[in-house]
């Protein structure tokens, strides 16, 4: 990877969760783009607060489920259906009812395992990975806010810092490049 | 912050040393890293020389299984099936708690289950992992283990035959602990970042570091972490009643007088429960008390799992009255005789141990008051473990050891490799919870917090500012 040009971002830190929706509502509808906000818990519907997509790993976890449903009927079909035919107990080679169990296990497998290897892969986590950490109070009681200076060319910085100020930070922000 | 609601009682007390504050989201992060970042105490070092005592027994024992083969335990002709088996589903029936109290409590909404799901979890880990062992051991030749999966093979290819339960359960057993694995480790992440973020010493900041994937808590972060939880759970709750169902075909699918019948998938899913929620609570009161947790495992939590306790425990009850009932309804004389054999046959002890255990003992917790207490509850979860141990011996031995003909019947007497085998699970199951509790957060840190801000003051006015509205309109 090349090295990435360093940018400027504002922190707010807030300590309490509905001062930071209010704030992100206020901020928002003044036209400034926050970089994202960093919480130590989920925030019910942060993520539309802030605009952002909807994540759609369900899908991928039906997806996987399918593939998963797939693998195991055509497997068992093929073993005991064609690879080597064998009649047990006076059943069809390809026993659907019996196939049941393990059909269903292979769709759980691939599911969770499939969604779980996307979830990571999608969020850039895995070990050894560097965490960005904008106020390391995030993970702990603090709802930390970063604001790109670079992709909020409209407002100087302390209009930004005047606004976070006035909407509920719990003290004065910082500038951290990263 | 305390949970307020005129029905409910709070999920988190205030702090124990100071009645007047209330729990804030720092003390969670203090209370639960303490014990992680402290160098072990003496308690915890003496309970896991006691267990590694055990595990090194068994080890012993184990040695003995597969060097001299299952000769070595108390098998013969005639009861092929004992103590092994008996223990794989004791074992696996313990894990069910944990899946319970993390994927179907998750779906159903219950806010309780935030403070005990990470160690509920754990335990069904290992105790899958224990389960696992016995299967290993009963094969004798553990070195060919990979047999029972489906891999291409010089013989022919010669496939598995899965028209067989046992081949099932291979499936449904690996697929449970691949999962709660997965799922438990998916949890752990944020909490082991918060460590990370807190750690002083260079090691454990490099190893919680690795171990916490670069996890920094950003809004889209959550927003797909709560969507993989809420995913897994929907696919763990079809899952768990599976691998107990599956767990029971092995019975069921059979021709033995006491095994084939239809009720066993939903009384093998409720006993897996019933001892499940024992087993949680006999660990869960130890580290409650050790890592002084008291204002997170409340008295709600324990009467809680009690109610689960009885209701379950009674579904068991009613299997029992119902097995009897059906095999004097079939008419056919051996599964009577099976039947009669159980209650007043040579294993009678088994028998009543089972019934007292795991039928009448629950009973006590009609009464709140016995759902309260701390030291009835601790008794009780391990009389239920007890009796649900039982429960599987006289299904599985009382059924084997009258054959079909009178020549072959015999009793079966377990010998101390047996024993050993039994303890080695013991020694491991506790070593393995031992070093959870001592280097992972025991409680879900960010869950616990997400309880917290819904009773946040300011929150609620903001979240409630319809609510309001309404009353006050209504009062006017």
């Amino acid at each position: 990877m090349g090295k990435k040009e360093k940018q400027e971002f504002l922190v707010g830190v807030f300590d309490n969760e509905s001062k930071l929706i209010s704030a992100i509502e206020t901020l928002r509808a003044k036209g400034l783009k926050i970089h994202d906000v960093y919480t130590p818990y989920p925030v019910h519907d942060l993520d539309v607060y802030l605009g952002f997509k909807r994540t759609r790993l369900a899908r991928a976890a039906f997806l996987f489920g399918i593939t998963g449903t797939t693998l195991a009927i055509t497997m068992q079909s093929y073993m005991l259906g064609f690879a080597w035919p064998m009649i047990i107990g006076g059943k069809d080679h390809i026993a659907v009812p019996d196939f049941v169990p393990v059909t269903f296990e292979l769709t759980v497998l691939c599911a969770s395992l499939g969604m779980v290897a996307t979830f990571l892969i999608s969020n850039g986590l895995g070990p050894g990975k560097k965490a960005l950490m904008f106020d390391p109070r995030s993970t702990d009681d603090k709802y930390v806010m970063a604001i790109n200076l670079g992709k909020n060319s409209k407002f100087t910085k302390v209009e930004i810092e005047k606004m976070l100020l006035d909407n509920g930070v719990s003290e004065q922000p910082k500038t951290k490049e990263v | 912050m305390q949970m307020t609601s005129p029905v409910r009682e709070p999920l988190v007390l205030r702090q124990i040393h100071d009645k007047n504050r209330k729990t804030t989201m720092h003390d969670v992060t203090n209370d639960i890293c303490r014990q992680v970042e402290a160098a072990p105490n003496m308690r915890w070092m003496m309970a896991l020389g006691i267990s590694l005592i055990v595990l090194a027994y068994g080890s012993y024992t184990l040695y003995r299984t597969w060097f001299f083969g299952i000769g070595e335990w108390g098998l013969n002709k005639t009861v092929g099936w004992a103590w092994d088996i008996t223990n794989f589903v004791w074992w696996v029936g313990i894990g069910h708690a944990g899946t319970l109290i993390s994927a179907v409590l998750l779906l159903f909404r219950q806010k309780w289950r935030a403070s005990i799901n990470r160690s509920a979890e754990a335990m069904t880990i290992f105790a899958v992992l224990c389960a696992g062992s016995f299967i290993l051991m009963h094969m004798g030749r553990p070195w060919l283990a990979h047999w029972a999966l489906p891999l291409p093979n010089t013989y022919g290819s010669l496939w598995v035959n899965f028209n067989s339960p046992l081949v099932w359960d291979v499936f449904a057993i690996s697929t449970y602990l691949t999962v709660s694995a997965v799922f438990w480790y998916v949890g752990l992440i944020p909490d082991l970042a918060t460590i990370r973020e807190r750690a002083t010493n260079p090691i454990s900041k490099f190893v919680y570091g690795i171990l916490s994937f670069g996890w920094d808590g950003s809004t889209k972060t959550w927003a797909r972490y709560e969507m993989v939880a809420l995913v897994l759970a929907g696919l763990s709750t079809p899952l768990v009643l599976s691998v107990h169902t599956i767990v029971s075909f092995d019975f069921a699918t059979s021709v033995i007088p006491g095994w084939h019948t239809t009720i066993f998938p939903p009384y093998f899913v409720a006993g897996a429960i019933f001892s499940g929620f024992a087993m949680v609570l006999t660990l869960m009161l130890i580290t409650r008390y050790v890592f002084k947790l008291e204002p997170y495992i409340t008295l709600t939590h324990i009467e809680s799992m009690n109610k689960i306790i009885l209701v379950t425990g009674s579904i068991v009850g009613i299997a029992y009255i119902t097995e009897f009932f059906i095999a004097w309804y079939s008419g056919v004389p051996y599964e009577q005789y099976a039947f009669i054999n159980r209650m007043f046959g040579p294993y009678w002890w088994a028998y009543w141990a089972m019934m007292s255990c795991n039928v009448i003992s629950p009973q006590f917790f009609w009464f709140k008051g016995m759902r309260k207490n701390i030291y009835a509850t601790f008794i009780l979860s391990i009389v239920v473990n007890i009796g649900m141990w039982f429960e599987r011996f006289v299904i599985i031995v009382t059924s084997l050891h009258r054959d079909y003909l009178p020549s072959s019947w015999v009793m079966f007497w377990p010998t101390y490799v047996d024993v050993g085998d039994y303890l080695f699970s013991f020694g491991f199951f506790f070593t393995c919870f031992f070093l959870f509790a001592k280097f992972l957060p025991v409680i879900n840190m960010a869950e616990v917090k997400t309880i917290l801000a819904s009773s946040d003051e300011d929150a609620s006015v903001h979240y409630a500012d319809e609510d309001e509205k309404h009353s006050k309109e209504s009062a006017h």
